[in-house]
């Protein structure tokens, strides 16, 4: 009942943008082993919006990130990114996987690991060290670029993946529930940082998460999934503005009576959904 | 750090069994006071030991087994290693191999000593072919293993960064294999001189195992076991060289000690 009338006090928004979107998701359906687990999905992301993806678990978050990277095909519908279709991977996005520990490369040092990108980018040998230190440097890492994974706590070498995909210069950063596995301070830490890059390359920003209060911390626009949509109805469940001002702190922000009500309103939502 | 915690001091108490059996062997021997034709005082085999090393006739023996099966690993492991990373990458590969490798694996690697011979006849090149024969196989399997249980992320990484696919083997798939494939090498190291030796006293009138053929033929049991026992030792040294090795490389890597 009080989601439908917060509803109607212009806290939920149809999907739908002016101007060209970045990338646009076409009416996605999904099936994976017989089951849908995407249907009809119509998404957009402009340029430059971070967008955040909460959802019950076994919703599809993480198969929506693999669509927009190319790593699956949808059943159904189409993704565009700039009008065209997704047919694969391409360095133009990169994904922050959750599990760091397994995405780094753990007989590569520091630096080797940032090094990966740029050899991939086919960047001369010469250049690669300036460029490495930079992107290290970036992240609070350069002091540390001759160690291994195995002397990083997890904040750090989450850190370092995020520095690899920044190499990319990807126009896209998929982000996939990429501070669960920390502690609550690292967290918060890496919450910030991450909005500070993202401020200064003025990327797009695909983050997912179970975190409501992340979501909403970090996104321009909160999208809620639905688990089992079936058939009939849409994956989209929800999807909510967040006018919060920039930059946001971590206790100013999360005392703003507006940050209480949508996290109010999409924690009844989620509630609803798991009913 | 945590791989290899256990390579501090060797634990002398191991040996006890050894050296007991051998002092009871040289007891018994000296009590009964044997003249045998298939026996010996441990003494007597480590003079003998001692004779076959003063002339050089050990160093050579073993010279020419060691050679023999170092070529005949590297044959056959560098090949089984090329064809595992293949088979272990391609599924097609490895559906349309796996008839033929079921049925050639279980052969013994002795009885290809005749077919060696029909192409090569006596000599190096037969013993190779023979331990190059027997290395292919664990090599092969447990690299496409290895290459199978590299990390899946890794792949969509790699895919994620646009790495070509000589980089996506070299830089991803190969470092991250190698742990374990070096422990398959570590085996079929162990195997080489198995069956260099085996097809020494079959076939190839050279290195240790003829050394051997020839101290039983000619009666001198001293020296048999003396070789035999060398064998064994050339056997131990080289494994603990490799485990040193893989030591060094993997120390940073986590799980090294597959």
């Amino acid at each position: 009942m009080r989601a439908a009338v917060l509803s109607m006090n212009s806290v939920a928004v149809p999907a739908q943008r002016s101007g060209k979107p970045l990338i646009r998701f076409a009416g996605v359906g999904l099936d994976l082993g017989g089951r849908r687990i995407i249907n009809d999905l119509c998404i957009e992301l402009a340029a430059g919006e971070f967008v955040c993806v909460v959802g019950p678990s076994g919703c599809g978050k993480t198969t929506l990130l693999r669509l927009l990277a190319g790593l699956v095909k949808p059943t159904s519908g189409q993704v565009l990114r700039e009008e065209q279709p997704v047919t694969g991977p391409s360095r133009d996005v990169a994904i922050v996987f959750q599990d760091y520990g397994r995405a780094l490369l753990p007989w590569r040092t520091v630096a080797g690991n940032v090094s990966l990108a740029l050899e991939a980018a086919g960047m001369p040998k010469a250049r690669r060290h300036d460029r490495v230190m930079e992107l290290l440097a970036r992240v609070r890492l350069d002091a540390h670029a001759d160690k291994f994974l195995s002397e990083l706590s997890g904040g750090m070498q989450q850190r370092l993946q995020i520095a690899r995909c920044l190499a990319q210069e990807p126009s896209v950063l998929l982000m996939d529930e990429p501070f669960g596995a920390l502690d609550a301070m690292t967290r918060q830490h890496l919450q910030d940082e991450v909005a500070q890059l993202v401020r200064e390359t003025g990327g797009t920003v695909l983050f997912i998460t179970h975190d409501l209060e992340e979501a909403i911390y970090l996104g321009d626009r909160v999208i809620a999934l639905r688990a089992n949509p079936g058939h009939a109805r849409s994956s989209l469940a929800q999807a909510i503005e967040v006018r919060l001002a920039r930059p946001r702190d971590q206790l100013s922000t999360r005392e703003d009576p507006e940050f209480l009500r949508l996290r109010r309103y999409l924690h009844d939502f989620v509630e609803e959904g798991h009913a | 750090m945590s791989a290899g915690g256990d390579a501090g001091k060797p634990d002398w108490r191991g040996i006890a069994l050894p050296a007991a059996t051998l002092l009871l062997a040289e007891v018994a021997a000296r009590v009964v006071g044997i003249t045998s034709e298939s026996l010996a005082a441990p003494s007597d085999m480590a003079l003998a030991f001692g004779e076959a090393l003063g002339d050089g006739s050990l160093l050579r023996a073993t010279w020419e087994t060691v050679a023999a099966a170092v070529a005949g690993l590297l044959a056959g492991g560098l090949l089984g290693l090329g064809i595992g990373i293949w088979f272990g990458l391609s599924r097609t590969a490895r559906r349309l191999a796996l008839w033929p490798v079921e049925l050639l694996r279980p052969l013994p690697s002795v009885a290809m000593i005749p077919i060696a011979m029909m192409i090569f006849g006596f000599g190096y090149r037969m013993e190779i072919l023979v331990v190059a024969f027997t290395c292919f196989w664990p090599m092969l399997l447990l690299t496409e293993s290895a290459v199978r249980h590299v990390e899946p992320c890794l792949y969509e990484v790699a895919h994620m960064l646009g790495l070509t696919t000589p980089a996506r083997v070299f830089k991803i798939v190969l470092p991250a294999a190698l742990p374990r494939i070096f422990v398959a090498f570590r085996l079929a190291a162990g195997i080489s001189l198995v069956v260099a030796v085996t097809v020494e006293v079959a076939a190839n009138p050279a290195g240790l195992g003829y050394a051997l053929m020839l101290a039983q033929q000619s009666l001198h049991p001293d020296l048999m076991f003396a070789l035999l026992l060398w064998v064994g030792f050339v056997g131990w040294a080289s494994n603990c060289l490799l485990l040193a090795i893989q030591r060094r490389l993997f120390s940073h890597v986590a799980g090294a000690q597959a």
